[in-house]
């Protein structure tokens, strides 16, 4: 279990980076917190002729406010989302993730931008972004462009980077006033690939569900947001929600595939049971913690 | 947690004292030394080129581009190797029928297991070693590949060695009594069929080995992490052609065996005949992804089982049909024939049964090897016994805790044979079920229970009686032909410091068995602990003996240490009585120094003693010789076995949405005879039954229809983890086996014997209001759910 041979440059600007990834094409690979990546090449699973290392690239580990929302460079590590009193009250679902990410070793070296641009289906953090309606803020040699969450995951390890490309910052939007939010999956044993996984954000005007955005993860091959679900609970109102009409339309719209450990069967029914759990967690009546 | 009474200053009575194990404070700041750490000159290093398939066919290898790469040494097929090893049979002779095939280091001509090593190539280092195992080819022709044990005997299976016929390795019938007229009078017929997944040991330091040919003096040494240093011996000495003495096997620290660590496996083989190729010395550390592939297998049971029932719960009858599936091969030297062998032996052990039949079938199928791993045979003995009597005493509408006090052997039936031929010396089941019900709180605990469910919330109590085999005899596999000592020797002697050396064949894997050898030498030598050290785990200095499996450690190599302490302690005091001018039978060693017997009086130190023996020795009458050394043997007599008792009990929660399971706390009280030191039997307690938790609820190798291996790394296999372990609540109940001066049993397995039972049955508590039951482990949500209806 040793990689196979291969080069590594800590690269200190865009530019470099543009000039080694076009040189070296495909062989070439980017490496955040290397927490998928430094296995994958271990089991000679990933073979890149040569690590491009993003951590001295300046600007890339600050979390701030900014006019549009709370801003996470892509090199910020999953303890430092933890600790972060920023996030904590303007993205309480991002610190409420963490915990649920594999364990402590893990999360002192992966980072957020890493995470998105892996797009592990199973992975927690994709689908908090797409509950967030996080935007993700991509460079390349052709410059900036800023998608959505939502247009960004395409697929198992598919996302709309470019050859060259990588994430340098991720934008979560300012939360109206109402808005309750929760994360949760299903797990054997803490830490683990999770069973099914949903991340809720649902925003109140007054006592009424006036928006709605369901994602979740490890169901099917990347995260994804129930729209149709979204559809279905809006509207509703606070302390009496139907949730039939919800999973009714989840069932519907998200085809869970099988993993190793679970039938599709087996995970379209955890998925309901755990989006039926954090609707009643948030719309039961009582106050929220999570904002 | 057991720690010294500081009030209760340990005044030389060791044995039965919780000592802390000698080498944790050393191990846990990476102190340790284990094969990996021990540096060689000149060492070479091995990676294997692995069979990608179940069963196929080598059409040809090309290792001609591996060789060019430069720090390459070396690139070998098993037909290179065939004539460096002579291959081994995993048979023995008190298995008849048993059949296996002839095995070499590496597959020759056909690979049989997914992972099976069929090239090797040497590398200056692991990880040019593996650059050049990439650019070997090997064409395959796929062959058929046989997974299911039960399709293994399909009249249309192919036959995964021809020359054997069929997939059928071994089949046995054990029993005694009517069984039948049994069933006809039963008044509840309890059958189930039950399904035990495949795990693996998972040890914290994987198989490690550096062997190093002198070829100047046709020697070996090997370096090695394994149980048995003697057996491993043996076999290289007769599988490469040397003299015994000529092959040293060292044991460093080695971290964790659970029993996988005393099989012959290719890869440590291929090593050896590298290291004779080459005159160099040659390492192979198995990493993560082979120890899954290679390491042995365990259990792999499906079980169809009835127990017929009176009307009152007692037992009438057992008949058990269990079919194993062992891979490719009968592991060698000791067989894959021991686990279904004990599995069905032990059915129905605890308890006054007068008819069994069980049959036992194990069949060849393209997976990796299954052998003897922590509990052999007894999780499924004890699981299917105890799963089947819940199963009774619920359509009798017995309380479980009351059919297993009206079944047991009782304390006036001893010496008691059961239905299979074991024979128990003395075991104490219902102190132990009294002893548990009040530990848990049993009543209490019901109450809890029926008031949770009226809320919804469905919690279990399961229990689980269990009996080990420990400290095995001859009978073991030294009748069969095996060339395993069932006896363990110690040699001990006292230098001039006074300080005591003991060197003892029994080894150390982590679990504390050379805390426990000083405990029994300092106690019956009379000096302070800390005195004494132990050396355990090289051929060339330890006497000759079993070591370290089948929890045999401290019930046959504390004896021997017992023995050779009390025959020192006699020549150190004709020494003493020599140059105290005083009669030995006066003297004692008391706090390390030699005493008065009567009073007490201190008369020399030991160091004094020393002293004057090995350097003095002119003052001494001119015909006397000190002895300052003993040594002694010692051989289980008595009983084939020494078995222990004892029950466990699992409270859990059972999310009858989710399907998971929520363990939230565990009791065993167990009975290993007398307990050297508390504190090490509570860890091997707590060890056994997480390893037993983590067979009845996570661990599972997984594979494909194809016979692919599904879970290479420790994110798919799930092995149980601090986070989700119970509290685990001990009690001792202390029957000393009278066939030994120091009355210890073992107590290595008894925690994996009967924590799966007791998991079971409390899941199965827990679904009643569902009449839903799970049998076929490990318990995951999907099992829990399919047998709730709910997907």
């Amino acid at each position: 279990m040793k990689a196979a041979p291969f080069d590594y440059v800590r690269v200190s600007s865009l530019d470099e980076l543009g000039e080694l990834a076009a040189a070296y094409g495909d062989d070439a690979q980017v490496i955040a917190g290397g927490q998928s990546l430094v296995p994958a090449m271990a089991m000679r699973m990933a073979r890149p002729k040569l690590l491009l290392d993003l951590c001295d690239l300046p600007g890339l580990a600050d979390i701030r406010l900014t006019p549009e929302g709370l801003e996470i460079g892509a090199m910020v590590r999953y303890f430092e989302l933890a600790a972060s009193p920023l996030v904590a009250a303007h993205a309480p679902l991002v610190s409420a993730a963490v915990p649920l990410i594999a364990h402590e070793a893990i999360r002192s070296r992966g980072t957020l931008g890493g995470n998105l641009a892996h797009a592990d289906p199973a992975s927690e953090m994709p689908a908090v972004m797409l509950a967030l309606g996080a935007v993700i803020t991509i460079a390349g040699s052709n410059g900036a462009r800023r998608i959505p969450a939502a247009e960004f995951f395409i697929g198992t390890y598919e996302t709309a980077l470019r050859p060259g490309e990588i994430i340098t910052a991720i934008t979560l939007p300012a939360a109206p006033v109402g808005r309750r939010g929760a994360i949760d999956e299903v797990v054997r044993r803490s830490g683990d690939y999770a069973a099914v996984g949903a991340a809720f954000a649902i925003d109140l005007e007054g006592e009424t569900v006036a928006g709605a955005r369901l994602a979740f993860f490890a169901v099917c091959e990347r995260a994804v947001l129930a729209e149709k679900a979204a559809a279905a609970l809006c509207g509703q109102r606070l302390g009496h929600v139907d949730p039939a009409p919800v999973l009714d339309a989840l069932a519907e719209e998200i085809t869970p595939v099988a993993d190793l450990h679970n039938r599709a069967e087996t995970k379209r029914h955890l998925m309901k049971v755990l989006a039926g759990r954090l609707l009643q967690r948030l719309l039961s009546g009582e106050k929220s913690t999570h904002g | 947690m057991l720690k010294p009474d500081p009030s209760k200053p340990l005044d030389g009575a060791y044995v039965g004292q919780p000592v802390p194990r000698e080498n944790a404070r050393r191990l846990s700041q990476g102190r340790g030394r284990y094969v990996d750490d021990i540096a060689f000159r000149n060492l070479a290093h091995v990676a294997f080129v692995r069979s990608p398939h179940a069963h196929a066919r080598i059409l040809s290898i090309d290792t001609d581009a591996a060789r060019a790469l430069p720090g390459v040494v070396d690139v070998v097929t098993g037909e290179d190797l065939k004539g460096l090893c002579a291959p081994w049979v995993g048979v023995l002779a008190h298995f008849p029928g048993l059949k296996s095939a002839e095995q070499y280091p590496l597959a020759v001509e056909v690979a049989r297991w997914h992972g099976e090593p069929v090239v090797a190539v040497v590398g200056e280092s692991r990880a040019l070693a593996e650059d050049g195992a990439d650019l070997v080819e090997v064409a395959w022709e796929e062959l058929p590949a046989v997974v299911d044990a039960q399709a293994a005997l399909a009249g249309d299976a192919p036959a995964i060695h021809p020359e054997l016929g069929d997939n059928r390795a071994f089949r046995l019938e054990v029993g005694q009594g009517d069984t039948a007229s049994a069933f006809a009078e039963a008044a509840v017929i309890a059958e189930e069929e039950f399904r035990f997944g495949r795990h693996t040991g998972l040890t914290l330091e994987p198989r490690s080995i550096v062997a190093d040919f002198d070829p100047s003096l046709r020697q070996m040494t090997v370096h090695h992490s394994t149980q048995t240093p003697f057996q491993m011996q043996d076999v290289l000495a007769r599988h490469f052609g040397l003299e015994e003495g000529n092959v040293r096997v060292i044991a460093p620290d080695v971290g964790g065996s659970f029993g996988l660590k005393l099989h012959v496996y290719g890869e440590e083989m291929a090593a050896c005949a590298l290291s004779i190729r080459l005159g160099r010395p040659v390492k192979f550390i198995a990493d993560r992804l082979e120890a899954f592939q290679t390491d042995i297998h365990a259990r792999d049971h499906r079980v169809k089982a009835r127990m017929a029932l009176s009307q009152n719960g007692e037992i009438l009858a057992m008949e058990v049909d269990d079919l194993t599936g062992i891979g490719p091969y009968s592991v060698y030297p000791r067989t894959s024939a021991v686990e279904g062998n004990q599995a069905i032996r032990l059915m129905g052990g605890p308890y006054r049964m007068p008819n069994y039949r069980g049959e036992l079938n194990i069949v060849f199928q393209n997976k990796t090897p299954m052998c003897q791993y922590r509990a052999v045979g007894h999780p499924i003995a004890c699981a299917v016994t105890e799963g089947l009597l819940d199963k009774g005493a619920r359509a009798l509408k017995l309380d479980p805790l009351a059919v297993r006090q009206r079944n047991v052997v009782t304390a006036d039936m001893y010496p008691h044979t059961s239905p299979t031929g074991y024979v128990f010396e003395r075991l104490s089941h219902e102190e132990c079920i009294a002893s548990l019900a009040s530990l848990m709180d049993y009543e209490r605990l019901r109450r809890e229970q029926a008031e949770a469910r009226q809320r919804g919330v469905y919690r279990g109590i399961g229990l689980a009686t269990f009996i080990e085999i420990t400290n095995p005899g001859p009978a073991f596999y030294g009748v069969g032909g095996a060339r395993i000592s069932a006896q363990d020797g110690c040699v001990m002697k006292m230098e001039p410091s006074g300080d005591i050396r003991v060197m003892v064949s029994v080894t150390e894997q982590g679990q504390g068995t050379e805390t426990i050898m000083a405990q029994v030498a300092a106690t019956h030598l009379g000096v302070p602990l800390d005195r004494v050290s132990v050396y355990t785990g090289d051929t060339q200095t330890s006497p000759y003996g079993g070591a370290t499996w089948a929890s045999r450690g401290a019930g046959i190599g504390g004896p021997a240490v017992m023995k050779t302490a009390l025959a020192l302690k006699a020549n150190l005091l004709e020494t003493a009585a020599v140059i105290l001018q005083a009669e030995a039978e006066d003297l004692d060693i008391r706090g390390g120094a030699v005493v008065n017997r009567g009073d007490g009086t201190q008369r020399m130190k030991l160091a004094e003693l020393g002293r004057i023996a090995y350097f003095r020795p002119d003052t001494l009458p001119s015909d006397f010789h000190p002895e300052m050394t003993a040594a002694r043997h010692y051989v289980p007599q008595g009983y084939p076995f020494a078995f222990t008792n004892g029950i466990q009990a699992s409270h859990l929660e059972v999310d009858v949405e989710t399907g998971l399971v929520r363990l939230l706390d565990h009791w065993v009280v167990e009975d290993c005879g007398k307990v050297i030191n508390p504190l090490l039997v509570e860890e091997q307690i707590r060890g056994g039954v997480v390893q037993g938790l983590g067979g009845a609820l996570f661990e599972e190798c997984l594979y494909s229809p194809e016979g692919q291996l599904l879970c290479g790394t420790m994110a798919d296999y799930l092995t149980p983890m601090a986070g989700e372990m119970p509290d685990i609540h001990m009690a001792h109940v202390e029957t000393p086996t009278l066939t030994s001066p120091l009355g210890a049993k073992g107590v290595g397995e008894a925690g994996t014997a009967a924590a799966p039972a007791a998991v079971m049955n409390a899941i199965n508590d827990a679904l009643a209001p569902f009449s839903a039951e799970v049998t076929q482990m490990p318990f995951t949500p999907e099992r829990i759910l399919t047998a709730l209806g709910k997907v």
